[in-house]
């Protein structure tokens, strides 16, 4: 078995701007002509697997996780569900029977039905592409680099190096006894600043 | 238990899956019950709308997606990981720049438009051409004529009129490089002072227009800086072009706004009644609907078809309009037109253009509602469309009027509920209501100011927004201001919500301070002076002018502040920029797009009151809002050392 799980999908919600190309570029890739021309002239219609999800003012586009112990592929009467070569979740479409289990399953709420053609719709972490070496579909289409697509063991070393140096340069410039000022943990986006703005007299 | 059905066509079904929390979207009465009842009946509104569209794209909130060439579509990444630049080569400066004048060249199109229109039946009216209309306030021409240089003495009115319309006609497609004439002959001396230097005089109201569509070409300007005047520049062909345009001819043709008590808010339809809704923004038609509606024909035709005569109410500006000259009562506001409907209890609601939702046909089919567009440039898929052109307006009027009638035996009772709230209220405060109130001359009003009995005046004016609280911030921001004893005048939505929160009835002078609320009490008005619709903004520019002049200083050097606390539509953009020009601090309660350029933004909130002595000032939360306004209230008013 090679390693399935190590392919990671990291995403950071605070360079997310909710503009939903990711959404748009999971359709096309799940349609039959895989451009965005030729998808919206299509019956039935593409549908995104991803969904950007707003929760106050982050935005955070949500894919399957293709967890290691899966409560959808554990609960799936038909076996419909199974783990893809490269280890992503995937939905054999013919097995389906549409008893949505694994709607109820999942812990994040992931799987949608598609009510024109009575099965489940999940993320399949575009096996198809990962294999011929390419990112998923919506990895490529984030303007902002919110996604970010590797093993991850490449990913951690990037973050941890990322999370660790603000803390490093504090401490090399510690002069001992001197009081040790916290770095800030969460950089303020010009969006997030602009959400903000409406807490006090949203309603959604 | 809640069942959630499953659809064949389930697009409809997921929207309404989305239930609004009706009442925190609203603190005007009766809207909350109407959203409830749409809810029931499986019609969507403009909330539910609102939450199927979130999130909103990040980028289109920052103003940095640029589709103005093939190109693209380009986007600056505002977080500084991805491009900086578009694929032409614009920075995130250039394109918010480009995209914040593009919205002022819609807003001023708009509002201009509408001048023209108004400018072409003034036309026919002094030639003699038309049957309809007629010169109902010589005063008013008169007074108009002198401005513009017009000889008065000894002349008809008509031959008058003839002069002015075509100065007017003139100002729209003239080709030199000499200001506007409306511009010259109404803007201060200061004021134009400041115009030329900057190079920002319109010459001509359609050519600024045309001149950002050029300007925001690919590869044309690419200067923010330069690129924001020209914006600058159509506002003020806007504001003292073609919205002022606008409110003087319509002033002249249908009279000029005197004092006039009414009701407001939904409550204003009635159950026994033909209820036709008059909606949109330009009074040439609904002033010919009211006639129609009001005439005896038409009150015995209602009586044959069963009802107890015909209600007519306005919606949005065309409300307002109809509401200062003839006291008609407003349904409601921007927000409010989809409920007018759902209320189940409207024959026909008749629309000429800005502001309709295109929704409304859908809404009017879950009930016996016709919508009927009027106007060869706003024709709505599924509506009755009835043309009207200034030849035949009576005809036509009649027409609309007798469909509406007809429709009242498809009125289905058991779909009806009209909520009971309604407030009273006095509008019609046109700047020469004003003046007459005070006695005939300013001077009263500029003692109070400079003694500090009122401490300054607010113009409110703008939309409604269904980001934020429907009419929260409109109404906190007036009661705020109006407890510090400014005076607070406004427009257009606003107007609307104010009335009907009772902020437009003299005994709203109890929640003024003691200053201004003796004023009222002696003068028997209410704090807040509701002075028409958007394009009546100018009375409020004009207003501005004459107290500039009488004290012989520079407007930004006034205790003068702008709002626009629930803004949406690009003419409010438009109209941001005029206050801006003319000097005036200007709020925005909802955020323009334009944060994903830093230098935009600073331009826009801090550089430009060195140039033109007001700049926008953006907060959400009405309360610190007031706050703000009230402070630089104070400051002005410490500089010109009066007491504070």
């Amino acid at each position: 078995m090679p390693e399935t799980s190590n392919y990671f999908l990291y995403i950071d919600p605070t360079r997310c701007t909710g503009c939903k190309a990711c959404e748009i570029a999971c359709a096309v890739e799940h349609s039959l002509s895989k451009n965005i021309y030729g998808a919206v002239l299509e019956t039935p219609k593409p549908r995104p697997r991803v969904s950007v999800i707003p929760v106050d003012e982050i935005r955070v586009p949500m894919q399957c996780r293709h967890c290691e112990d899966a409560p959808c592929m554990a609960i799936c009467p038909t076996k419909a569900l199974y783990r893809s070569e490269n280890g992503f979740v995937v939905v054999d479409e013919m097995k389906c029977i549409g008893c949505r289990m694994c709607v109820v399953a999942c812990p994040f709420g992931h799987p949608a039905f598609d009510y024109e053609r009575k099965i489940v719709l999940k993320c399949d972490g575009c096996t198809e592409r990962v294999s011929e070496g390419k990112v998923p579909a919506c990895v490529e289409a984030c303007p902002t680099g919110a996604l970010i697509f590797g093993t991850l063991d490449e990913i951690m070393a990037k973050i941890r190096k990322e999370r660790v140096a603000p803390f490093l340069y504090e401490a090399v410039k510690l002069v001992p006894g001197e009081e040790k000022k916290l770095p800030p943990v969460k950089i303020e986006s010009p969006l997030s600043t602009l959400l903000k703005m409406y807490d006090s007299v949203r309603w959604y | 238990m809640a069942v959630i059905k499953e659809s064949k066509k389930n697009s409809k079904i997921e929207y309404l899956l989305r239930k609004v929390p009706a009442k925190d979207v609203s603190i005007t009465p009766g809207v909350a019950e109407l959203i409830e009842k749409a809810e029931r009946d499986g019609v969507e509104t403009v909330w539910h709308r609102f939450l199927a569209q979130q999130p909103q794209c990040g980028f289109g909130l920052l103003g940095i997606c640029c589709r103005n060439c093939n190109l693209g579509p380009c986007r600056i990444d505002p977080f500084g990981y991805g491009p900086t630049r578009g694929v032409c080569g614009a920075t995130a400066d250039t394109i918010v720049a480009r995209n914040l004048i593009r919205m002022i060249a819609g807003g001023a199109a708009a509002h201009s438009d509408h001048g023209r229109e108004v400018a072409h039946v003034f036309h026919l009216v002094a030639h003699g051409k038309v049957k309809g209309y007629k010169i109902t306030d010589t005063e008013k021409l008169i007074a108009v004529a002198k401005r513009y240089g017009i000889p008065t003495e000894n002349r008809k009115p008509k031959d008058i009129a003839k002069d002015l319309a075509e100065i007017i006609f003139n100002d729209f497609g003239k080709q030199d490089e000499e200001p506007l004439a409306t511009t010259e002959a109404y803007a201060p001396e200061s004021r134009k002072r400041v115009w030329i230097k900057l190079g920002v005089m319109p010459r001509n109201i359609d050519r600024e227009i045309v001149e950002i569509m050029h300007r925001t070409h690919i590869g044309v300007d690419a200067d923010p800086l330069n690129l924001l005047l020209q914006g600058v520049r159509a506002a003020i062909a806007d504001g003292f072009g073609g919205s002022l345009i606008a409110t003087e001819l319509q002033d002249i043709m249908f009279g000029t706004p005197k004092p006039v008590k009414s009701e407001a808010n939904l409550g204003v339809l009635k159950e026994d009644t033909v209820n036709i809704i008059v909606h949109g923004h330009v009074p040439v038609l609904s002033e010919k609907i009211v006639e129609a509606a009001t005439s005896k024909e038409a009150q015995k035709l209602a009586e044959e078809a069963g009802a107890k005569g015909v209600t007519i109410a306005g919606m949005c500006c065309t409300g307002n309009e109809v509401l200062m000259r003839r006291g008609i009562p407003p349904a409601g506001n921007f927000l409010m037109q989809e409920l007018a409907v759902a209320t189940g209890a409207v024959e026909a609601m008749i629309v000429d253009y800005q502001c309709l939702m295109p929704s409304l046909p859908d809404v009017a089919a879950c009930y016996h509602t016709k919508i009927i567009t009027t106007m060869p440039i706003a024709k709505i898929p599924g509506a009755v469309h009835m043309e009207f052109s200034p030849e035949k307006a009576d005809e036509v009027a009649m027409e609309i009027v007798k469909t509406a009638i007809e429709n009242f035996k498809n009125r289905v009772p058991a779909k009806m509920y009209i909520p009971k709230d309604k407030m009273d209220l006095v509008a019609g405060f046109s700047l020469e209501a004003i003046v007459s109130a005070l006695g005939g001359t300013l001077k009263p009003l500029l003692k109070l100011l400079r003694d500090g009995t009122i401490k300054g005046i607010a113009g409110i004016v703008g939309c409604n927004n269904a980001k934020v609280i429907h009419n929260n911030s409109h109404v906190t921001i007036t009661k705020e201001l109006i407890k510090n004893d400014i005076l607070v005048v406004g427009t257009g939505c606003w107007a609307i919500a104010a009335a009907m929160h009772g902020l437009l009835k003299p005994e709203a002078a109890e929640l003024a301070g003691d200053g201004l609320r003796k004023v009222c009490e002696s003068l028997g008005i209410p704090p807040c002076l509701h002075m028409g619709s958007c394009v009546d903004c100018t009375r409020i520019l004009n207003a501005i002018s004459a107290i500039a002049e009488a004290l012989n200083v520079d407007t930004p050097d006034l205790p003068v502040v702008g709002s626009a606390p629930e803004w949406m539509s690009e003419k409010a953009v438009s109209i941001g920029t005029y206050f801006l020009a003319h000097g005036v601090f200007v709020h925005l309660g909802t955020i323009p797009p334009v944060l994903g350029s830093p230098t935009v933004t600073k331009i826009l909130t801090d550089d430009v009151e060195r140039y033109l002595g007001g700049k926008f000032y953006v907060e959400p939360d009405p309360v610190k809002a007031a706050r703000t306004m009230i402070d630089v209230i104070e400051e002005k008013r410490r500089k010109l050392r009066w007491p504070y």
